[in-house]
């Protein structure tokens, strides 16, 4: 009984810290006073703010628009770099994977400077080099994901199938695409999630001119946050949450135990 | 030959690899062994052992070594108390744990700001019960704070998953066979967890070695970690081949410390079979 009550105070505790921080941002977006923490109301009107503040609006689809846009493309690259690397030699496979790893072990304020130092070379920084910093860190999550969904698939139906007279292309979507299809997806959820994230490549990345939520918040916090700012994340946070609760109890939701 | 033909579908990632991830590497490369006009140099690299540098450095492996030994110690118990939940009630309230994970990074960081300022909601509540009020805002503290709420559920995640699978039989044959709680706990549950505290451990160390915006904005200035010095030697010195030399020092500390623990890791698993 003890031990039963004390589970549930340790619980309590690291659910308090967790989320204190969130109810502090949440309760703020409906506080009619400027300033930080006095109490001055019940309001929406940050709310209805929110969505004339045109450079917020913009972050905002300029954050959904990269990862989006960056997830699709990595998730394109990477699961056909999976379907090569699989049929590589083993000794070429391990190159292919070691290298591919390196942008998920180095540091990310190395990942994004090394490559503003290449992008400044060539080009002028913009939303472009952010795109194609954000596919390039995005790529290994999809074929870490692919990979091992691949290896686990059977090679002989897919032989069975050319050998019956099927075209590789109707082989491949009737057959290897629906071994490999959880292993695409969780990897494009995956690459979404970190590109929605990111803050560090995109900030050396980006140039001026340009913002995501996370570069604008940035900035913010030295000058000084809008109180839209607080709407905004009440309105992300609810986003998350119905999101993952719909991936984690949704119907497909045991289809897929294994890639996430 | 279908198997050429297929090995060619990686071709466009080969192109993009060679492009977008070993090209910027050797540009790091570059400006860490140059100078300013282009000849070769060590001083980016040696000037690691600056006083000021090096106290960044140590400051950085300090407070980054202080936030993953709490966020183990907050997560080993709780991973524990998740995983003998009853399975129905399990598996929304491991929900409940990871859903923080999911806001933004910068917006984790504005949260615990706006509880820690002088006067934020923690400040409030401790004079509203008549307690001093605390100052740690602009402190190590309240970065290691910070770090610890936005890495905790990196830490938390992989032990859960280490201990979920750890199967019942090997509990229950331990205590057949006379096995006391400590005895199971010290012979089975740790080294079976092994590699999850492992991961763990370098999915919390390696970001917060790294970090720069967290300290930027809670440390106000004062607290410079090496993530500090490598960004302003890039954008308000624009100090490049100092900041490349720098980073570089960066990639092998982690690489090194990745190495280490891995190495452990392995050790750890294979000691249990």
């Amino acid at each position: 009984m003890v031990k039963k009550s004390v589970e549930r105070i340790y619980l309590s505790l690291i659910f308090l810290f967790l989320y204190l921080p969130i109810a502090v941002l949440i309760i703020l977006s409906f506080n009619n006073s400027k300033t930080k923490v006095q109490w001055g109301g019940f309001t929406l009107k940050w709310y209805k703010n929110l969505f004339s503040t045109s450079s917020i609006m913009e972050a905002f689809w300029t954050t959904i628009l990269i990862s989006l846009a960056s997830a699709l493309i990595a998730t394109l690259l990477g699961t056909l770099a999976a379907l090569g690397i699989d049929a590589m030699k083993k000794r070429n496979q391990a190159i292919m994977v070691g290298a591919t790893n390196i942008p998920l072990l180095n540091a990310d304020i190395v990942t994004g400077l090394s490559m503003m130092l290449l992008f400044v070379r060539f080009t002028r920084l913009g939303i472009g080099t952010v795109l194609i910093a954000h596919i390039t860190f995005n790529i290994p999550y999809v074929i870490l994901n692919v990979l091992p969904k691949l290896k686990q698939s059977s090679r002989t139906a897919y032989e069975a199938a050319l050998d019956l007279g099927a075209t590789p292309m109707y082989a491949f979507f009737k057959i290897v695409w629906p071994q490999i299809s959880p292993g695409v997806f969780s990897g494009f959820l995956m690459a979404m999630t970190m590109s929605l994230d990111d803050f560090s490549v995109t900030y050396f990345t980006k140039g001026a001119g340009i913002n995501t939520l996370s570069t604008m918040i940035y900035t913010e916090m030295r000058k000084g946050i809008r109180p839209e700012m607080y709407a905004l994340s009440t309105i992300l946070f609810l986003l998350a949450f119905v999101l993952l609760l719909f991936m984690n109890f949704g119907p497909s939701a045991h289809k897929d135990k294994n890639g996430t | 030959m279908f198997n050429l033909k297929r090995q060619l579908l990686s071709g466009p990632y080969l192109l993009w690899m060679v492009g977008f991830i070993l090209m910027p590497v050797v540009m790091i490369l570059y400006y860490a062994f140059t100078t300013t006009s282009g000849h070769f140099t060590l001083l980016n690299i040696t000037s690691i052992f600056a006083s000021i540098h090096m106290k960044s450095l140590f400051l950085s492996l300090k407070l980054a070594l202080a936030c993953t030994a709490i966020c183990l110690a907050l997560s080993y118990p709780l991973a524990m108390i998740l995983n003998n939940m009853k399975q129905r009630s399990q598996g929304f309230i491991v929900f409940i744990f990871i859903l923080p994970m999911w806001m933004n990074f910068m917006l984790r960081i504005l949260a615990w700001k706006l509880l820690l300022s002088n006067n934020g909601v923690i400040n409030m509540v401790l004079e509203a019960i008549g307690l001093p009020g605390l100052d740690v805002l602009n402190t190590p503290s309240a970065v290691v704070f910070c770090m610890v709420y936005d890495f905790l559920p990196f830490m938390i995640l992989p032990i859960y998953n280490a201990m979920s699978r750890i199967q019942q039989d090997i509990i229950e044959a331990a205590r057949d066979l006379g096995a006391g709680t400590a005895t199971i706990f010290f012979k089975i549950i740790v080294p079976l967890t092994m590699p999850g505290v492992i991961s763990g451990i370098i999915m919390v160390f390696v970001p917060a070695l790294t970090s720069f915006a967290i300290s930027d904005l809670l440390g106000g200035g004062k607290v410079l970690l090496i993530g500090n010095v490598i960004e302003q030697a890039f954008m308000q010195e624009y100090n490049w081949n100092l900041g490349s030399g720098l980073s570089l020092v960066l990639m092998v500390f982690v690489i090194a410390s990745m190495a280490l623990m891995s190495s452990k890791g392995e050790k750890g698993g294979a000691s249990v079979w």
